[in-house]
């Protein structure tokens, strides 16, 4: 293989440039002046691990907290709720964000590890079943959805739309939100009609991100998809969600998961290996406090009552 | 695995015959260790998978785990089939090959045997540019670009189909079917060109009747080589595929080859738990694939090479 030089500088050019917009992607502020502020002398570095559903709101967190503590530096990370366990349980990260509560199975594992699971809930999330702006049907209830998602409908105009195919999207079983969805609206729990034995059907769609099922769903007209409150875009729509067909159908919003009356909204919760204790607490002392709830409204979530 | 420790004794006879100045004793010595070290980290890497991925035999024996059509990991109990992983990445494979196969080919053939050496010298380095681009690139591109067109071409439900991964998945495999079978093409000796122009064979003919079937084992092997991508490759099909748990009946399905199984899962994976087992056992089981896949190309390509090692 006989590289010319100049063959060789554009090679060497192109992963430069790559290198350098990939690290600015990073966020990375880079090193933050120093501006001694009296009575801060927090230092030190963590991680946080997990949904990638409490991400967005983690993040502005994490960002705010770093430039009110120069000597902080936070990591954070969005594989999955159950990654984020994961690597509690197994001792790489400090803090673990999830979108689901830790399972008895998990506590088990951690505790034979050593590892003691703390539990801190930081804001809630009402969870939106999002289809195209073009679809006619604005409102179904759990069953309905749980029919779709376990495979037993699969034709929209069987739920008063149009004669297509339904396109279900889910996340995959990193995710926490694939867990929670699965046990509230696949297996309808609390639900008279509560059963189980259900899973996501084999159509399924299981996509690795969030967002990637955002836009699908906004380039699909036939897609139906589960995202949390903060990755609503303009280009789906939320639908209604209803128990039973005689109710109306509730709208995912921060009045209707705060007041109690959307079905399906969930804490978004923080796990520590036992209490939090220096910068974490700070961290988390500063996450519940009346500013950071305020960055909860911002970025699209419900804040704590 | 032979071939290197041939390599190795020949080394030391040779050794032994010769007198050497000690700096050249070092180096060897160096270059022993360098390939020791590459025969115990393949070594480690299979003992390792054998070692975390065998025990979920213990729980699904393996006749259901290679044939269950079941993957539910996070249920209570779960069960784990790997069935739609397995077909899944052969379609994307196969699909992926077949639409590689004749454009890296005639690519090679052309850069070979036609192109003049300024535009083979243009040319060359650029499709070996391609290969370097990152995967998770190319699944961004299939994810906004290739899946909506394939979506409206073929008409259907969702354009993340194991179709639209196979042609990313064919466009990565590219550089390496086109270098490796341009190479084999022009080790072909030139005798054999001549003789056939000689006899009044048009380039074309040439092409076709003498420079590639006397190249053949050669582009085979680089076809392998290509196949081996295209199975270990993850990002881009965990991004394009579509995901979907069912056992695929067509390419132009929602499907999820064996790495993107791995990929979606192993983050959710408990170290030691059932699930993180069963993952495990799926990259046995690719590794076991690619190690053929590796060796059939590495075995026709010596052949290549004692065809024409004159």
């Amino acid at each position: 293989m006989r590289i010319k030089k100049w063959h060789k500088w554009l090679i060497l050019s192109t992963l430069l440039v790559g290198g350098l917009s990939l690290s600015g992607c990073a966020g990375n502020p880079g090193p933050a002046p120093v501006t001694p502020s009296p009575g801060t002398e927090l230092s030190g570095t963590f991680s946080i691990v997990g949904s990638n559903t409490v991400t967005p709101i983690t993040s502005v967190w994490a960002e705010d907290f770093m430039t009110i503590n120069p000597g902080v530096r936070i990591s954070v990370s969005g594989p999955g709720s159950g990654a984020g366990i994961a690597a509690l349980i197994d001792g790489t990260t400090e803090v673990c964000q999830a979108s689901r509560k830790i399972k008895s199975l998990e506590i088990e594992q951690a505790e034979s590890k050593g590892v003691y699971p703390y539990e801190i809930h930081v804001a809630t999330d009402a969870l939106s079943v999002v289809v195209h702006p073009s679809n006619p049907v604005s409102e179904l209830t759990i069953a309905q959805i749980s029919a779709i998602y376990a495979g037993r409908i699969t034709n929209w105009s069987e739920l008063g739309g149009n004669d297509a195919e339904i396109v279900a999207i889910s996340r995959d079983t990193n995710s926490g939100t694939h867990v929670f969805f699965k046990e509230h609206v696949v297996q309808m729990q609390g639900l008279p009609t509560e059963d189980k034995s259900l899973e996501y059907g084999p159509d399924v769609l299981m996509l690795p991100s969030t967002e990637g099922g955002v836009s699908e769903t906004a380039g699909n007209p036939n897609a139906i998809f589960y995202p949390g409150l903060g990755y609503l875009t303009d280009e789906v729509k939320p639908l209604g969600i209803k128990i039973t067909t005689n109710d109306n159908g509730i709208l995912p919003s921060v009045e209707t998961a705060l007041n109690g009356t959307y079905p399906i909204a969930r804490p978004l919760l923080y796990y520590t290996d036992g209490e939090p204790e220096g910068i974490i607490k700070a961290f988390i002392d500063y996450c519940l406090s009346a500013e950071g709830q305020l960055k909860v409204n911002e970025v699209g979530y419900v804040p704590l009552p | 695995m032979r071939s290197i420790s041939a390599v190795i004794a020949a080394a030391g006879k040779v050794g032994g015959l010769r007198r050497r100045r000690s700096g050249e004793r070092f180096i060897e010595g160096w270059i022993l260790l360098a390939g020791i070290l590459a025969i115990v980290i393949l070594l480690g890497i299979v003992f390792f998978l054998i070692r975390e991925g065998a025990p979920i035999f213990l729980h699904t024996n393996p006749w259901q785990f290679f044939s269950g059509a079941k993957w539910y990991p996070v249920s209570e109990p779960p069960t784990f089939g790997i069935l739609p992983f397995l077909v899944s990445t052969m379609i994307v494979t196969m699909v992926s090959t077949a639409i590689a196969i004749p454009i890296g080919i005639a690519c090679a053939a052309y850069l070979a045997e036609v192109a003049s050496p300024r535009v083979r010298n243009m040319v060359k380095p650029l499709v070996e540019l391609l290969a370097g681009i990152p995967s998770v690139v190319m699944g961004f591109i299939g994810l906004m670009i290739l899946s909506p067109l394939v979506q409206s071409t073929f008409n259907l439900n969702t354009g993340l189909t194991g179709f639209s991964a196979a042609i990313m998945l064919s466009m990565m495999s590219l550089p390496i079917i086109i270098s490796v079978s341009e190479d084999a093409l022009r080790a072909v000796p030139d005798d054999f060109k001549q003789a056939s122009y000689a006899l009044g064979a048009t380039r074309w003919e040439t092409i076709r009747h003498v420079s590639i079937p006397a190249a053949l084992s050669g582009i085979t092997a680089a076809v392998m080589l290509g196949v081996g991508r295209a199975i270990g490759e993850t990002m881009t099909v965990l991004m394009v595929a579509g995901g979907a748990l069912a056992v695929p009946q067509s390419p132009t399905e929602p499907m999820m080859p064996m790495t993107a199984a791995i990929a979606s899962g192993i983050g959710n994976a408990v170290r030691g738990g059932l699930q993180y087992q069963a993952l495990f056992a799926i990259g046995l089981v690719l590794f076991f694939i690619t190690l053929g896949v590796n060796l059939i190309a590495s075995r026709v390509l010596e052949r290549q090479k004692r065809r024409f090692a004159r």
